[in-house]
C-alpha cells in the first residue's frame, strides 16, 4: 500500500538567484548563483551530492536537452543527472524527483535545480511555440497564455453571476497585494508598489486582463538539496527540520479540452491534486491550517480561482476573501508573500523551486519582520503549466516540527 | 432534365466606401473620382477565393446532401497555389467526401461560366448526379488605381442536376479571343489593364452583342425573347449601348452590383445570376454572358419548381449582413500592400506538415470529429479513446461532420499579444451543438458583441499564411450569430 511522501524527506539546504532581466547572464550564472547559496546553506559539499534533477521549460533558448548541461556548468562527478519538463510544474517536478530518490533510499542527498533564461527571446511575453504539437498548433487558435487564462474570467462570470467590474475589481486587489509584498523584497523582478488605480487602467493585454494581470517574463535560478529527517538532523543540530507533507502532481485529461462537463472557472487538475496533497500531508481543514501560500499567479485571475480550486474559498466567493485582505500579508493565509509570479517573476523552470525556496525561509522564520509569516505550520506551494483546458498542476506542501 | 437545382451568393462582411479610398489616394490619382460611387465587398483578412467559394458552396448545399455531389469545381483567377488543386479543397470543406471529380478553372473572368458548362456537361453526359460549382475573386488593384475602386470580393455557387431543376439549361455559345484588356504575369500580383477606351469600345461592346447573337442564331432567339440579360460590364455607358444595339429592353437587364459588391471577377456572372434566380419566375428565359479572354452565353429556362424552391434570400441575405470597413489604411494591411510590424512573435517559423494534413484531412478540411457509439459523446478533434472521463471506450468511434452544426461560446477573450494581421485576436472555447468542445478563432466580430452561450456558425478561414514557403493554410472559425439570443 502507497504511503506518500509524508515526513520521508527534509530539505537540508536551497537557494534562489536575483530574479529579473538578467542581460549580464546565462542560465549558467543563474544556476551558480542559487547553487551555491543551496550549498552554503545546506552545509555540503558537491561531492556529497548523489543525484540530480534540472528543470527548464523552454530548452530552445535556454539549456537544450537532456541533463548534460546541468552536469557540465557545475562539473559534478559522472552523476545521475536528469532534465525534466512538465510545463509551469517543472520545478516542482525537479524536486518530486530528488525527494522521491532520498523517500526511495536510492540516494541519501539529492540535488534539484531549476532554471529558465527567457531575456533572450527578443520579445515580451513567452516565446510562441508548439506547446502541444504540431497538429494542435493546426486545429487551435494562435492562443497566447494571457488569452488561454483570461477566457477563466468570462466562464467565472457566467458561471457564478459574478459581473465582470467585481473579477476586475477582486484581480485587481490580487495584483495590488503581490506588488506590495515584492516590494520589500530585494530579489524580485518587479519591486514597485503600485497603486489599485494604475494596475486597473493598465492597457488591455487579452479582455478582461490588464497589463498589470500578468505575471512578470524573468531570467533566474533556484535550487534544494534534499535528504533523509535523520541526515539532516545529524547536519543540522538544533535547527527546526522543514519538512515534505505532500507532493502531488495532476495532469489534465482531455475532459477539459473537448468534453462538455468542465465549468472553465476553476482548474480540474487543482482541485484534484490539492485534495490529494491535503490527505497525503493529513490536513482536514486548509482554509484554517495552512500558514501561507505560494500560488501560481501568472496571471491575477489564476489566482482568483485557484483560490476555489485549493478548497480555502468557497466556490463563487473568491472574490469576497480576496477583496477582504484574507490573502494579503496580514491576512489569515499571507499568500505570495515574496511577491509571487507577479513580482518575484517566472522563468518557467525555477519558479516552483522560488516558491519552495520561500516557503522554506518563512517556516525557518528567516526573513525580516517586514514581511514574516509568524509561527507558521503548513506551507503550501502551487504550480499551473499549460493552459486551463490542459494543464498541469502540481501542489507542494512543507511543514515544520 | 438538366439544369441548375440551387444557388448561393457570398458577399464578405466588410464593405470599402470608394470615397474612403478617394479620400486617402485621390491626391495621387484625382480621376478615380469617376469610379468612387458606392462601396466595394472586401474579403476579411482571413478570406480568400477558397475560403469564400467555401462559404458560397456551403450555403448553395444547404439543405441537400453533400454526400451526392460527383464532381466539385472551382473557378478563380486569383487561387493562392499554382499547384494544388484548390477545387479539393473545397470539396472537403463542403464535405462533398473524396469520391468526385475536382478541376480548378481559372485564367480568364469567364472561368466561371466554363466551369458552369462544364458541370452541366458532366451531367448532361451521365458522368454523375450532381456537380458543385463555385467561383470566387479576390483580385488586387494596385494603390490609387480603377481596378482598386471597381474590383470587388464575392464568391457564387451552384448546384447542377437533373431533379428538381429550378433553371433548365437550354444551350450555350462560346467565343475564345485574346482579347487582352486585363492581365497579370505568372508572378504578379495586381491587374494589369490597357486603355479603357479600347476596353470599352472594342471589347464589351463588340464581344458581348457577337456572344449574344451567336446564341440567338445557334437556337432561333431574338435577344429580346429572353426576360433576363445578365452579363458583367462596369461601364455604364457600355452597358446602354450593347443593350441598345441588341434591342433589350433595360428593365430586363439584371443589375450588375457595382455599388455594393463590385466587380468579382470570375465569380460575377454566377453572382449575378444568383441573384437572377432568386428574384425569377417560371418560363422566364435566362441569358448569362461572361466576358474576359472571349465570353461564354449560356441559356437557361426557369421551371416551375423554382415555385417551391426554400430559399429564395440566398444572395440578398449576404448583401445585407454587412459591416463598414472605415480605413483604407486597414485595407491595405489586411491584403498585404505594404510591410506592417507583426512583431518577431508572428515571425516564428510555421512549417506545413503535409504528412500530417494528410493523415488529418478530414479533421482539417471538414471539421470532423467523433461519435462515440458506447456513450454518445460527440468530441473534436477525432479521438480513439472517448473522452468522456465516464466512458473511456477504446475504437468505438464514428466520424461526424461538425462544421455544419454550429454551437454556443463557452468562454472567449481578445488577445493584444498574439501575431495578428486584425488584431485583437478573438478566441475562446466552443460548445458544439451535440457535445464536445473545442478552442476556436472567432472571426467577423468585435469583442463587444460577444456574450457566453451566443450561437456560432462555422465558416473555414485562412488560418495562417506562411511566407517563407508561400504557403496557405485553412481552419475552421466560429463567427457569432446576431441576433440569435444568448
Amino acid at each position: 500500500m502507497a504511503t506518500g511522501i509524508r515526513d520521508k524527506v527534509a530539505i537540508l539546504g536551497m537557494g534562489c538567484s536575483v530574479f529579473g532581466e538578467r542581460w549580464d547572464c546565462d542560465a549558467s550564472d543563474l544556476i551558480l548563483e542559487a547553487f551555491l547559496e543551496c550549498l552554503e546553506d545546506a552545509g555540503v559539499e558537491k561531492r556529497d551530492i548523489q543525484a540530480a534533477w534540472v528543470a527548464n521549460h523552454i530548452d530552445e533558448v535556454n539549456i537544450g536537452k537532456g541533463g548534460v548541461y546541468l552536469s557540465t556548468v557545475l562539473h559534478l562527478p559522472l552523476l545521475p543527472v536528469t532534465r525534466v519538463e512538465n510545463f509551469c510544474a517543472s520545478g516542482t517536478e525537479a524536486f518530486r524527483g530528488a525527494c522521491y530518490a532520498v523517500a526511495s533510499g536510492a540516494y541519501d542527498i539529492a540535488l534539484a535545480v531549476g532554471v529558465e533564461k527567457l531575456k533572450d527571446v527578443g520579445y515580451g511575453g513567452l516565446p510562441d511555440s508548439p506547446i502541444f504539437g504540431q497538429l494542435n498548433r493546426l486545429l487551435g487558435p494562435n492562443a497566447t497564455a494571457p488569452g488561454m487564462f483570461a477566457q477563466l474570467a468570462t466562464a467565472y462570470s457566467a458561471k457564478y453571476g459574478v459581473p465582470m467590474e467585481k473579477i476586475k475589481e477582486a484581480i485587481t486587489h490580487v495584483s495590488w497585494k503581490s506588488h506590495q509584498n515584492g516590494a520589500r523584497n530585494p530579489r524580485a523582478h518587479l519591486r514597485r508598489a503600485v497603486s489599485q488605480e494604475e494596475i486597473a487602467g493598465s492597457p488591455l493585454v487579452c479582455y478582461p486582463l490588464g497589463l498589470y494581470d500578468c505575471c512578470g517574463v524573468s531570467d533566474g535560478a533556484a535550487a534544494a538539496i534534499v535528504t533523509t529527517p535523520e541526515i539532516a538532523a545529524r547536519l543540522k543540530p538544533g535547527r527546526p527540520l522543514v519538512k515534505v507533507k505532500a507532493l502531488q502532481i495532476a495532469v489534465s485529461s482531455g475532459e477539459e479540452a473537448a468534453f462538455h462537463r468542465w465549468d472553465g472557472a476553476g482548474i480540474l487538475t487543482t482541485r484534484v491534486a490539492s485534495r490529494r496533497a491535503y490527505e497525503e500531508a493529513g490536513i482536514k481543514d486548509p482554509r484554517q491550517e495552512i500558514s501561507l501560500m505560494e500560488v501560481h499567479d501568472c496571471f491575477s485571475i489564476t489566482e482568483m480561482v485557484t483560490m476555489e480550486d485549493l478548497h480555502i474559498s468557497p466556490p463563487g466567493k473568491a472574490a469576497e476573501d480576496i477583496l477582504s485582505g484574507f490573502f494579503d500579508l496580514d491576512g489569515q493565509i499571507p499568500c505570495q508573500t515574496d511577491g509571487g509570479l507577479k513580482c518575484f517573476g517566472h522563468p518557467i523552470g525555477a519558479s516552483g523551486l522560488r516558491m519552495i525556496y520561500e516557503v522554506y525561509n518563512q517556516l525557518l522564520q528567516r526573513w525580516p519582520e517586514d514581511r514574516l509569516v509568524k509561527n507558521p505550520r503548513f506551507g503550501l506551494t502551487h504550480n499551473l503549466g499549460g493552459v486551463p483546458t490542459q494543464n498541469v498542476c502540481s501542489i507542494c506542501i512543507l511543514g515544520v516540527d | 432534365m438538366v439544369g441548375i437545382t440551387s444557388y448561393a451568393g457570398y458577399i464578405p462582411r466588410y464593405r470599402l466606401n470608394r470615397m474612403t479610398v478617394y479620400a486617402s489616394m485621390g491626391w495621387f490619382n484625382p480621376a478615380v473620382i469617376m469610379s468612387a460611387a458606392g462601396e466595394k465587398a472586401v474579403a476579411n483578412y482571413d478570406e480568400d477565393a477558397v475560403t469564400m467559394a467555401v462559404e458560397a458552396g456551403i450555403r448553395c448545399l444547404q439543405g441537400f446532401d453533400p454526400s451526392r455531389v460527383e464532381a466539385v469545381y472551382l473557378a478563380t483567377t486569383t487561387a493562392p497555389f499554382r499547384e494544388r488543386q484548390c477545387a479539393n479543397l473545397v470539396a472537403g470543406a463542403v464535405c462533398a467526401g473524396e469520391e468526385v471529380r475536382s478541376a480548378d478553372f481559372c485564367g480568364s473572368l469567364k472561368a466561371g461560366t466554363t466551369a458552369l458548362l462544364s458541370a452541366l456537361e458532366f451531367v448532361a453526359g451521365g458522368g454523375g448526379r450532381e456537380a458543385l460549382v463555385c467561383a470566387a475573386d479576390c483580385r488586387l488593384g494596385k494603390m490609387g488605381s480603377v481596378q482598386e475602386m471597381v474590383f470587388g470580393d464575392a464568391a457564387a455557387a451552384l448546384l447542377v442536376g437533373r431533379e428538381e431543376v429550378i433553371a433548365e439549361f437550354k444551350g450555350s455559345y462560346s467565343l475564345a479571343a485574346d482579347f487582352v484588356d486585363h492581365l497579370r504575369g505568372a508572378e504578379s500580383r495586381f491587374d494589369r489593364q490597357w486603355e479603357e477606351r479600347w476596353v470599352r469600345d472594342m471589347g464589351y461592346e463588340k464581344l458581348i452583342p457577337a456572344a449574344v447573337t451567336g446564341l440567338c442564331r445557334k437556337y432561333g432567339l431574338q435577344p429580346a425573347d429572353f426576360d433576363r440579360f445578365i452579363y458583367p460590364c462596369y461601364y455604364g455607358g457600355a452597358r446602354k449601348k450593347i443593350q441598345r444595339s441588341l434591342g433589350v429592353d433595360s428593365a430586363k437587364v439584371q443589375g450588375e452590383l457595382l455599388q455594393k459588391v463590385g466587380d468579382s471577377g470570375a465569380a460575377h456572372p454566377l453572382l449575378m445570376l444568383a441573384k437572377a434566380l432568386e428574384e425569377a419566375k417560371p418560363g422566364d428565359k435566362l441569358l448569362v454572358v461572361s466576358f474576359g479572354s472571349g465570353c461564354d452565353a449560356l441559356y437557361f429556362q426557369v421551371t416551375e419548381a423554382i415555385e417551391s424552391f426554400a430559399h429564395r434570400r440566398r444572395v440578398s441575405d449576404s448583401l445585407e449582413e454587412s459591416a463598414p470597413l472605415d480605413s483604407y489604411l486597414k485595407y491595405l494591411v489586411w491584403r498585404g500592400m505594404g510591410p506592417v510590424e507583426i512583431g518577431m512573435r508572428g515571425e516564428e517559423d510555421r512549417l506545413t506538415r503535409w504528412s500530417m494534413v494528410w493523415r488529418s484531412r478530414q479533421a482539417i478540411l471538414g471539421l470532423q470529429g467523433t461519435l462515440c457509439r458506447a456513450c454518445g459523446t460527440q468530441q473534436y478533434p477525432p479521438q480513439r479513446v472517448c473522452t468522456n472521463p465516464d466512458c473511456g471506450a477504446v475504437d468505438q468511434m464514428d466520424p461526424v461532420y461538425l462544421a455544419g452544426k454550429g454551437g454556443r461560446i463557452f468562454s472567449f477573450t481578445s488577445d493584444m499579444l498574439a501575431a495578428s494581421l486584425n488584431p485583437p485576436a478573438i478566441y475562446g472555447n466552443v460548445d458544439f451543438n451535440g457535445g464536445g468542445r473545442a478552442l476556436m478563432d472567432f472571426t467577423d466580430c468585435t469583442l463587444e458583441e460577444l456574450k457566453v452561450g451566443m450561437p456560432v456558425r462555422f465558416s473555414f478561414r485562412i488560418k495562417y499564411y506562411d511566407p517563407r514557403r508561400d504557403t496557405t493554410f485553412y481552419f475552421w472559425k466560429a463567427v457569432p450569430v446576431r441576433g440569435g439570443g444568448a
